[in-house]
């Protein structure tokens, strides 16, 4: 049932969201999602274009048009089935990739600014929760080969390559320091815009296929990579950028000084928010200044808002226009009323006689014109300096990757900002040894890790097939 | 998978022991390093020093004062019983070599971290004196351990219930000025008390090692939470640590971090109090 292109509507049915006053002061979901009524007609909109330009634009290459075919079709269930043939973590995926830089930005419909692209992650993620409601079903597995693969870190890489491996039909276990797997998914990226339940109904999928997870196993301290390869056929590393950086300013370590990684694990993993029904602690602050402005920083600063601080401030020492967080989420969190102040930088932060934050001193930049590789720097404007009242602040500029496996594997090849070295194929310095995600890029996005993940799988599986067992 | 607990007892008032079956972190573990638990889903992540591990049978001996929520409600746990999470072991290990004369100093529940050094360092074929110390002789525990596990033991208590009437940093000075070479001292307690072993041993210019148990997180590296200062430089204590030199160590800082959610702990507490039955 073809319809013509010009009958098309040209924009997408806007997903509902909880309004910002609403959301503002609680941790649920703020995008809702798409009914089936407006997933189909948006399904309609699709082009099915020949040569499809979305599939190219995704990093791990989803038959998009295929699975919207499905849902213009009401065939939901088949359309689950695509998704999962190539995603592995679809209803996570639906969420946090960002699509307006991937397989919508090359979508046809969007081209020449005529209309909007399909919504092809708004479908992806209407579809995963259709699965996750209508209950999953596990594939069929083929018969074991005999190999197995240690998987170390159960961030979106390692559950990529694990769940890859698993359907190859390779004995798979995981080795994750957390008590809990997702990595960034259930410690980073706050239940406001991916809910733990979701990830852990992804991790279950994986746990489905077969795949072993050791929670609670640090390696590099209950093992080395070496004792791993003398008990499995191959190691795969997707252990992540873990490591949080500080400013190296006066004051960060007063009380109350958070990286972003501490203030979102409290937050998201231990369920700070929840407090005192759950455990964990964490400053609620009445004023909280976050310094960055990624995707962390945001989230850092939303979960700030939430747990009921009064004023919440982004300090960035560039631009609006330089900010490295999605569009969506700087929209999002400037209707929730968060304080931007841009082209500012931090020099101290100042605190009282018993150790506690009193606020940041910062002074105003400019960007200079940009230098011969086009980048603009920000340099301080002279008597400038400010101070802004805190009594929380979050340091959210950046994290490394955390060197406790490349510390305890003296031969594996490590780059410059201590990640680890692998080829385009995952294959790394030592011979069985694989590594992907933000381990070997640095800090990067969720489907990048997981397109790694999925790449080494491929390579794993032809390494061991092809290994000698001793 | 839960870890279960298979011993429980209260070596003395506020003071627990439990041995939990832990078989990879027993047989991995070393002198000096410690874990992070995890009660139940609701739990927080705490540290706490190995005290003991035997990798035949596959535990792990932890000793902990009843302080906060957490420590509480493990010590209302008993045998049988089970903790969610238990990771490990973490931080670095002791330096366990021969020295020479190694003066081994535990104050408090620090008693318990210090045996597994002591009896190292014996092992290593050190001279080992111990100095072990509590407010009052009915808290002090592990004495005939520490026998075992020293060359010399010397009891301290603060209100001269047991042994010399005063402080450990009182013997450290005694041994250091009695004309013993004193080749090392590591001292496992409370700051205060770390803080004044550093005072005692550094113009006598010996190596003092001191356990630093900042609040932690994740325990590896990632969160920064366990964030300390040593000869002036942030460490995380979890990964660099948990022992560093004592004459660099900022206890202040130290001591004003650990009590960052004191507030918090009260409140969890009530919050406690306010959800049990009155009976
Ligand atoms: C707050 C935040 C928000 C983000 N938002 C987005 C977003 O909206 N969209 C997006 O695409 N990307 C986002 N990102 C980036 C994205 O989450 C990461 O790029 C991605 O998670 C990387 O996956 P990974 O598997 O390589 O590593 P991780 O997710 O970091 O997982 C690594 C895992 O390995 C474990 N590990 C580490 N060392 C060891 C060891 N020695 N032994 C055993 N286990 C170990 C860690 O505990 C962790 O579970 C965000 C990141 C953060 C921090
Ligand atoms: S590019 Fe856009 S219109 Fe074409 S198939 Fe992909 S989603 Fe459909
Ligand atoms: S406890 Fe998190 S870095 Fe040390």
């Amino acid at each position: 049932m073809k319809m013509k292109t010009e009958s098309k509507p040209e924009k997408r049915p806007e997903m509902a969201k909880q309004s910002p006053s609403e959301r503002r002061s609680n941790f649920e979901e703020v995008a809702l999602g798409y009914n089936s009524y407006e997933a189909v007609a948006e399904a309609k909109r699709c082009l099915n274009c020949k040569k499809p330009p979305c599939i190219e634009g995704c990093p791990v290459g989803v038959d998009i048009p295929r699975f919207i075919r499905q849902i213009a079709e009401e065939d939901f269930d088949s359309a689950a089935l695509t998704l999962k043939s190539t995603n592995s973590l679809p209803a996570i995926c639906g969420r946090v990739c960002p699509q307006e830089t991937q397989c919508e930005a090359v979508c046809v419909l969007g081209k020449g600014g005529k209309g909007d692209p399909i919504a092809i992650g708004g479908l992806e993620r209407f579809v995963a929760d259709y699965e996750l409601e209508s209950g999953v079903t596990a594939p069929d597995l083929p018969a074991p080969t005999g190999r197995s693969v240690a998987v170390v870190g159960a961030g979106p890489a390692g559950l990529t390559a694990a769940a890859e491996l698993a359907k190859m039909g390779h004995a798979v276990t995981v080795f994750e320091s957390l008590h809990a797997a997702g990595g960034v998914l259930v410690y980073g990226i706050p239940e406001f815009r991916l809910p733990k339940s979701i990830v852990a109904a992804e991790v279950d999928f994986i746990r489905r296929l077969g795949v072993d997870m050791r929670m609670n196993a640090v390696i590099g301290k209950i093992g080395t990579v070496d004792e791993l390869l003398s008990r499995y056929d191959a190691v795969f590393l997707g252990t992540g950028a873990g490591l949080p950086s500080f400013l190296g300013i006066d004051g960060e370590n007063l009380n109350g000084v958070y990286s972003a990684n501490e203030f979102l694990t409290r937050v998201n993993l231990m369920k700070a928010y929840l407090f005192p029904e759950f455990d964990t602690p964490v400053k609620k602050g009445r004023r909280t200044i976050v310094v960055g402005g990624g995707n962390v920083a945001m989230d850092a600063a939303r979960c700030a808002l939430r747990l009921g601080a009064g004023e919440v401030t982004i300090v960035y020492r560039r631009g609006e226009d330089e900010l490295p967080a999605r569009a969506e989420e700087v929209l999002n969190a400037k209707e929730e009323g968060i304080i931007f102040r841009l082209l500012t930088n931090p020099i101290r932060i100042l605190g009282d006689e018993n150790n506690w934050v009193t606020g940041m001193e910062c002074i105003n930049m400019e960007l200079c014109e940009p230098d011969e590789s086009g980048r603009c720097r920000p340099v301080p404007v002279p008597d400038t300096e400010h101070t802004i009242p805190a009594d929380v602040v979050v340091i959210a500029i950046g994290t490394s990757p955390n060197p406790l496996v490349s510390m305890t594997t003296p031969d594996l090849e490590t780059g410059r900002y201590g990640t680890i070295v692998a080829d385009e194929t995952g294959a790394t310095s030592k011979p069985g040894v694989f590594a992907g995600g933000d381990i070997v890029t640095g800090s990067a996005t969720v489907i990048s890790a997981m397109g790694a993940g999925k790449v080494a799988a491929k390579a794993i599986d032809e390494y061991v097939r092809g290994a000698v067992r001793l | 998978m839960p870890f279960t607990i298979l011993k429980k007892r209260e070596l003395v008032p506020t003071i627990h022991q439990v041995d939990v079956a832990a078989p990879r972190v027993a047989e991995k573990a070393m002198p000096g390093q410690f874990v992070i638990l995890r009660i139940d889903e609701c739990g927080e992540r705490i540290p706490l020093t190995i005290a003991d591990f035997d990798a035949a049978d596959g535990t792990v001996t932890l000793i902990f004062q009843e302080i906060g929520k957490t420590t509480r409600q493990l010590a209302s746990l008993g045998a049988g019983d089970s903790i969610a999470d238990l990771a490990g072991p973490l931080g670095c290990a002791s330096s366990i070599e021969r020295f020479g004369t190694v003066v081994c100093v535990g104050g408090g529940v620090g008693i318990a971290p210090i045996f597994p050094i002591a009896r190292g360092l014996m092992e290593a074929g050190n001279k080992v004196i111990s100095i072990i110390g509590a407010r009052s002789a009915d808290i002090l525990f592990w004495e005939e351990r520490m026998e075992e596990a020293s060359s010399e033991l010397y009891v301290t208590t603060d209100d001269g219930t047991k042994g010399h009437h005063g402080f450990v940093t009182d013997i450290v000075q005694k041994v250091i000025e009695s004309g013993e070479q004193v080749d090392r001292v590591i001292a496992i307690g409370p700051p205060v008390m770390m803080r004044a072993v550093a005072g005692v041993t550094k113009p006598f210019g010996v190596k003092t090692v001191v356990s630093l148990n900042p609040i932690m997180v994740d325990g590896t590296g990632m969160c920064g939470a366990c964030r300390v200062l040593v000869g002036g430089v942030t460490k995380f204590a979890c990964v660099d640590g948990p022992e560093f030199d004592a004459h660099e160590v900022d206890f202040t800082l130290l001591m004003s971090r650990l009590a960052m959610y004191l507030p918090e702990e009260k409140e969890a507490l009530d919050y406690e109090a306010a959800a049990e039955p009155a009976v």
